[in-house]
């Protein structure tokens, strides 16, 4: 391949350890052929920065560190092998799986109307994203479309939860490089998000609200004062988290320049969202394959340089703002309507009619107990959730449930950026790369 | 039937029928398909699938990376039991950020030492889900750098996600009841 | 007694100031693990907030904590980590199992996860919910509380 990237060497030989020499209470002692300069500089005689890049340092004198599974700042349960030289990192290995949750076997034992509660536990930040890839890949199959209600109230509570899933995003990047603010300021402005989560859907996380066909149930009367609430109140606590975070020295020094990845090494990874536009790569489904009418509504794609650290804050602050604009559209245009597919094949039917009509009522019995069967058919669909592209492989065989339901999470990929990002860095930027990174370890184990 | 009319059939189709392979619209995927022979194109519910041969994997991989497929988007496996000859099927999602394409390259391995190239030497992002194809399926990929469990312990024996390894699913009972027959 | 104490002065047994003092300054180790761990940072953040029980501190080193609350899904891969981190834990030390999933193994009953944490730990309290609300949890972390106080649970 000519036009392979320079990606640097990539720890990914098995787990066995590289040749390492054996410690003992020997090697910790100074040597008898230890130079003249190194024992100055052991002494104390000699101060010399620049050690932690010296190149000369021996083979020998590196170590192996294990970060995680449990650790503070690693996001969840990832563990990392870190081969260290003094301070510099010089290659890296995630490991993971501590997270498998066997997620895909469980998909193939439920049925379809019951798969929006097992994918929406993936991505458990962005659990509205997951549930909308698993519905448009399965009306996809069935070849039905949502009315335009049931895709605007989508529209309304994916971005919604863009905006929470960037707030835990920034709350836990602050509170890893130091900023504790950040945490106790994030986690204060999702509350409200969460609020009207729970009132439209019922529950605060993991809702399955968004179901094969259009969503569970209409969006609560007084929705539009508690949406016009959150995006009056939101702009000016971003601002807040601008007085802290935006010219702050400290932030400058520990985000600019750090975790850097390039252009050609994101798309020879795979790695897509907010990290890949960061590197400059104008690169947004939302724009590039519109779904669940998405491209009715105006928002720009927020776009880095440098595919640094702070070019993925900066970008992750932006695309709150962006995601607020959608969400006054949507709200100054929601159309009137059903909110889910009039076909009583698919969709139940309402309550009250299930006491008046024979035929409402084995409808609803066999849509509860046995499932509508899908066409058989395979499918993959893409949507952009905040992490990157969240797609859903799906394949039926005309049974009732999935016969292979695989997702395409976003933060597996972008672990595989770890390595390069973290390679030839100081150990203490790990931890500022790693929660720019966003990985969601229910999205990379499932 | 008549002889008459079947006579009457046997002139209306000609002698060698020369049926045009099915091709896709798009002019950037005409031109990758129309390189190979072997490779069929399916149009499944509106997306462009390309069916490859088991030993054509890398070289239709490479052609598509050439033709503007910079992005490997997902690659994973189903196995289809005694359904197909062929047990597994592996499946890789590519995406064309500069046409906005999207096409599925599939694939099949045998039952008995499932084998496909692996696709890292094209794009190496898809290093981390031929670990998990593996890990799931058995599937072995030749060419990988490191093919090892990545979602189990590397003590599991077993690959999860066949037909024939049951869910192992625990029976639920209350621990301070009875059990009940 | 004929004398009265004075004023400002206390007086109590020795056990009791004990579970006193560890009710009121437990720190918890943080076990997050999936999305019971969002749920358990929610609750210690601004809106629920668990500083006023003088819990907000999570430690980071099991060796200072006496709280793990279990807040997750525990695969099979975690589980000698959880035990590992359980027994790094001095004495008194208590477990809360969040959730649903480490409770019972929660809507997973499937080859991939522990059914139930309390096979690898021993637990005190158990949280039900999927993820458990910041309320619910701050309940469970009361009922433990609670219970110490009384001397219900003595470790």
């Amino acid at each position: 391949m000519t036009d392979e990237p320079k990606i640097l060497d990539v720890w990914v030989a098995g787990t066995e350890e590289p040749e390492l020499a054996p410690t003992d209470e020997g090697a910790q002692e100074i040597s008898v052929d230890e130079s003249e300069h190194r024992l100055d500089e052991q002494f104390g005689r000699v101060v010399e920065d620049d050690y932690v890049f010296d190149d000369d340092a021996d083979v020998d004198e590196r170590m192996i560190l294990n970060m995680g599974p449990q650790h503070p700042s690693t996001h969840g349960v990832l563990r990392l092998q870190i081969e260290l030289e003094g301070e510099t990192i010089r290659r890296t290995k995630p490991i993971i799986g501590y997270l498998h949750t066997g997620m895909e076997k469980t998909g193939e034992q439920l049925n379809f109307s019951q798969g929006g509660t097992n994918v929406t536990r993936m991505d458990y930040l962005a659990p509205f994203h997951n549930e909308l890839a698993y519905s448009l890949a399965v009306e996809r199959l069935l070849g039905i479309d949502v009315p335009p209600r049931a895709a605007a109230i989508r529209v309304l509570l994916t971005e919604l939860n863009r905006v929470s899933s960037h707030l835990v995003a920034l709350a836990t990047n602050g509170m890893d490089i130091g900023a504790i603010s950040m945490m106790i300021y994030g986690f204060r402005d999702r509350e409200q998000i969460l609020a009207f989560f729970e009132k439209t859907s019922g529950l605060r996380m993991n809702h399955n609200f968004i179901r094969p066909g259009g969503v569970a149930a209409d969006l609560p009367p007084g929705w539009k004062d508690d949406v016009a609430e959150i995006l009056a109140g939101l702009p000016r606590r971003l601002q807040q988290y601008d007085d802290l975070l935006e010219n702050n020295p400290i932030w400058m020094a520990r985000t600019k320049g750090v975790g850097v990845i390039s252009a050609e090494e994101a798309t020879a990874y795979g790695i897509t969202g907010p990290t890949l536009r960061s590197t400059g790569v104008d690169w947004d489904i939302r724009k590039a394959m519109p779904y669940s009418g998405i491209e009715q509504y105006e928002f720009e794609v927020a776009l880095g340089e440098n595919g640094d650290v702070y070019d993925r804050y900066r970008i992750r602050m932006d695309e709150i703002a962006e995601s607020l604009k959608i969400i006054e559209q949507v709200m100054d245009t929601m159309p009137k309507g059903d909110y889910r597919v009039d076909d009583r094949k698919v969709t139940p039917p309402p309550r009250a009619r299930i006491d008046e009509s024979m035929e409402a009522l084995i409808h609803h019995f066999k849509l509860f107990t046995e499932g509508y069967k899908v066409p058989a058919g395979e499918t993959y669909v893409a949507v952009e959730s905040p992490r990157g592209e969240l797609g859903c492989y799906l394949v039926s065989d005309g049974e009732a449930r999935p016969y292979r339901m695989h997702t395409r999470a976003p933060s597996f990929y972008n672990l595989q950026a770890l390595p390069i990002a973290m390679a030839d860095s100081l150990m203490a930027d790990t931890v500022a790369t790693i929660a720019s990174l966003d990985p969601v370890m229910g999205d990379v184990d499932r | 039937m008549t002889d008459e009319t079947r006579s009457e059939l046997e002139e209306a189709v000609p002698e060698e029928a020369v049926v045009e392979r099915p091709l896709p619209e798009n002019q950037v995927l005409r031109d990758l398909f129309a390189r190979f022979e072997d490779v069929e194109w399916v149009d499944s519910l509106g997306q462009d699938v390309a069916q490859v041969p088991n030993q054509r994997w890398l070289e239709f991989g490479s052609a598509a990376k050439a033709a503007g497929f910079e992005v490997c988007a997902d690659v994973t496996a189903v196995d289809w039991m005694r359904q197909r000859p062929d047990r597994f099927e592996v499946v890789a999602n590519l995406l064309s950020m500069q046409h906005r394409l999207r096409l599925r390259m599939i694939t099949t391995a045998p039952r008995l030492e499932p084998t496909v190239a692996s696709l890292v030497p094209i794009w190496p992002g898809a290093n981390f889900p031929e670990r998990e194809a593996y890990d799931m399926f058995g599937v072995v990929f030749e060419g990988h750098p490191d093919l090892t469990r990545i979602l189990m312990p590397d003590e599991w024996e077993g690959h999860p996600l066949r037909k024939d390894f049951g869910v192992g699913s625990v029976p639920v009972q209350f621990k301070e009841s009875h059990k009940v027959n | 007694m004929a004398t009265t104490a004075p004023g400002n002065l206390l007086m109590t047994t020795v056990d009791r100031a004990a579970r006193w003092a560890r009710t009121r300054s437990m720190f918890p180790a943080s076990f997050g693990l999936a999305c019971c761990a969002i749920e358990m940072m929610a609750t210690g953040a601004a809106h629920y907030d668990l500083g006023r029980f003088g819990m907000e501190v999570f430690r980071a080193s099991p060796r200072q904590s006496d709280l793990m609350v279990v807040a997750g899904r525990v695969s099979q891969k975690m589980a000698p980590v959880l035990r590992q981190v359980y027994d790094q834990m001095p004495d008194p030390k208590w477990v809360i199992s969040m959730g649903a999933c480490a409770s019972t193994g929660g809507m997973f009953n499937n080859y991939a996860l522990v059914q139930g944490v309390d096979q690898v730990v021993p637990v005190d309290i158990y949280v039900p919910g999927c993820p458990p609300g910041p309320q619910s949890l701050m309940h469970g972390i009361l009922t433990l509380h609670d219970k110490i106080m009384k001397g219900e649970i003595n470790n």
